[in-house]
């Protein structure tokens, strides 16, 4: 009886998960794995997020305190390091550049990056902190393969470079790939593994329940495991008097 | 007997003496004769009396912290989400808990089809089903804008634009539903109203009357026999069991099993890969920027399938509004004396199979960008869809229907 009812509702649930398995047609260019355990890489992550982002975004629904706790970063740590544009552990974490003449600047105002991760995706993060390429026709000078006439400049040029596009043969629209022009602080790699603790950071701030969520989770499941051995077991017993 | 429970007794006789206490446990539990022989079909109900009762909680918590302005929606779920204590847990048990319901709501209309549970005596029960139905629907509607993300908001902007389609009155209309002249403060505040209060009333009046009437006539069951047809020397049904306890004791199973899925949504995919909550309702709403591809949530998506594959803006919204109205039809529609799929012909099995998958499809297309080809295979499954209500009297007026035994069968 019971072995039935979980088959039909995996059935069920099957059913519905047959239409979450379609894509977007224009996905991310490349796939980043985000690990909340990663505590170093979160820290990381969080320093270059306020020393590259924070310039011009902020994260205000984010509280530096918060993150401190959650990040096992100490407070006075947070206080020297993290934080530029306050001095109260529990304010939100806002750019001191005025929405007004940002707007001025780059033509949109820089959006907020609290829920980045959750909009766009981590994937589309990385793919958009990785391809920034060379474009003179630009009015920053750069263009984007993730997302083309993006009105950022690549403030992360000094760590990752200069890429300019390299074209498919007998074709000057299609590019096939990036190549190095000037390099910056960091190899590649170290680029990559920057940029993967950035996207991992920004996956942290776009929801901090997850630190919890999972093992509570673990937990809740596990009673109500127990519970339905109490309750199949109560069942069983009215119902043996039932033919 | 002790001191204690002699207490209990004369609490309980001075209340009784006053107010049918006893009567209405023993009319509605313990001396409410069910079919013994409910299946995995039959969970459903009860399960739609659970999710009715967590929503109602969670969102009485939500609403104490939730701020109904397009000023500050947004940024208030942000901080039930961060600050308020266990606000992501009530949150996501809200937003999981609307899918739930209308996965729980499809599989027991899905139920009553089966087993012909909306035909006489029952045709009240269905149409009272279909008003929750209705109201889900509203509600649904209703929440969906509270978030004011960018999928609230265009939504909504186009779901109240098809009241457009009617003619004449259209465009008024929209403005009267919206109170401006876009969807915006005013229409959060008052959708806000609809949500937490109007509805939830109607729903519980709705489901109480469900329920009342269910317990008039007897619940059917899926060998679709009339148990009070046979009963014994106490006018008690021969196949009958009390509700309470072998019912109460079943559906507590049935409860913790969809616990325990619940929580698994809740806990490991609260967003469920977008399905459950958008990814475009993380970014607040911006009535300048449209999104480039506005979907309703997956519950809507079958009949947002067949709006979409209407050429014309009226007609599809004509033919949308049939496809939910025609469910009320069918107590009507069908004329087999047969009731349980177990003792249909050929006929009403391959029709209900083929509305099963059309359903399901259109549900799929409505989720994705109309390309020519899916806007063929929605009107194809269009199609099916209606001629399965359309042609129910004519297959199953002469269906091989097989005998209906006196008795349940199975337990």
């Amino acid at each position: 009886m019971i072995c039935s009812m979980l088959r039909s509702i995996s059935a069920v649930s099957l059913l519905l998960l047959a239409g979450i398995a379609s894509a977007a047609s224009d996905g991310p260019i490349y796939h980043v794995d985000v690990d909340m355990d990663d505590e170093a890489s979160l820290q990381r992550g969080a320093r270059l997020f306020v020393n590259y982002c924070m310039g011009c975004h902020s994260a205000k629904f984010m509280r530096y305190n918060r993150m401190a706790e959650d990040l096992g970063i100490p407070e006075t740590v947070l206080e020297d390091n993290l934080m530029f544009g306050t001095d109260k552990v529990g304010e939100t974490m806002q750019t001191a550049m005025p929405a007004e003449q940002a707007e001025e600047w780059f033509g949109v105002a820089p959006p907020d990056l609290t829920l980045t991760a959750r909009s766009r995706g981590a994937d589309w993060i990385y793919s958009y902190l990785m391809t920034f390429y060379r474009d003179p026709a630009s009015s920053t000078g750069f263009n984007n393969l993730q997302f083309p006439d993006a009105s950022m400049p690549h403030v992360l040029a000094e760590l990752q470079g200069i890429k300019a596009p390299v074209y498919e043969d007998g074709d000057d629209e299609h590019i096939a790939g990036l190549e190095t022009v000037v390099e910056g602080s960091m190899s590649d790699d170290e680029y990559a593994r920057a940029m993967r603790d950035l996207v991992n950071f920004m996956a942290y701030i776009s929801e901090p329940a997850q630190m919890q969520r999972y093992q509570i989770g673990f937990w809740v499941i596990f009673y109500l495991l127990i519970l339905l051995g109490v309750v199949y077991a109560l069942k069983r017993n009215f119902w043996r008097d039932i033919h | 007997m002790s001191r204690f429970g002699k207490a209990v007794d004369s609490t309980i006789g001075w209340i009784d003496a006053r107010f049918p206490l006893i009567k209405m446990w023993n009319d509605h539990l313990a001396q409410y004769y069910a079919p013994k022989n409910f299946n995995f079909w039959y969970y459903f109900g009860s399960l739609a009396l659970l999710v009715l009762v967590l929503q109602f909680l969670t969102g009485i918590w939500l609403t104490m912290n939730y701020k109904p302005s397009a000023e500050n929606a947004f940024a208030s779920v942000e901080y039930i989400m961060r600050d308020v204590e266990w606000g992501w847990l009530i949150r996501y048990m809200h937003s999981t808990g609307a899918s739930a319901f209308f996965i729980v709501v499809y599989l027991h209309m899905f139920r009553a089809m089966l087993y012909g549970s909306y035909k006489k005596p029952r045709e009240l029960i269905w149409i009272l089903g279909m008003f929750i139905y209705l109201c889900l629907m509203a509600e649904a509607f209703f929440g969906y804008l509270l978030p004011w993300g960018q999928m609230s908001y265009w939504g909504a902007q186009v779901i109240i634009s098809l009241f457009g389609a009617i003619p004449f009155i259209g465009e008024e209309l929209t403005l009267w539903i919206r109170g401006d002249f876009n969807v915006s403060d005013i229409t959060l505040n008052r959708f806000f109203a609809l949500h937490v209060i109007a509805l939830p009333l109607l729903l519980v009046g709705l489901v109480f009357l469900h329920i009342i009437a269910l317990h008039e006539v007897g619940s059917n069951n899926p060998d679709g026999v009339e148990i009070k047809n046979k009963k014994d020397a106490n006018g008690v049904p021969l196949d009958g069991i009390r509700f309470h306890p072998y019912y109460t004791v079943k559906d507590m199973v049935g409860m913790v099993v969809f616990l325990i899925l619940f929580a698994m949504v809740v806990f490991f995919a609260p967003e469920m890969g977008g399905y459950f909550l958008e990814h475009a309702n993380f970014e607040p709403a911006d009535p300048l920027k449209t999104p480039e591809h506005i979907a309703p949530v997956w519950y809507f998506t079958p009949f947002y399938a067949i709006l979409r594959a209407v050429p014309d803006k009226l007609f599809g919204v004509l033919a949308m509004g049939a496809a939910v109205m025609l469910f009320f039809a069918l107590p009507w529609l069908d004329k087999s004396p047969v009731k349980s799929i177990r003792y249909r012909g050929w006929k009403y099995r391959g029709a209900l199979t083929a509305f099963a998958i059309s359903f399901v499809a259109l549900g799929w297309l409505g989720l994705q960008a109309a390309t020519p080809t899916y806007t063929w295979l929605a009107r194809f499954f269009a199609v099916v869809y209606f001629g399965f209500f359309l042609l129910m009297p004519f297959y199953t007026r002469n269906d091989n229907d097989k005998t209906v035994p006196e008795r349940v069968t199975d337990r």
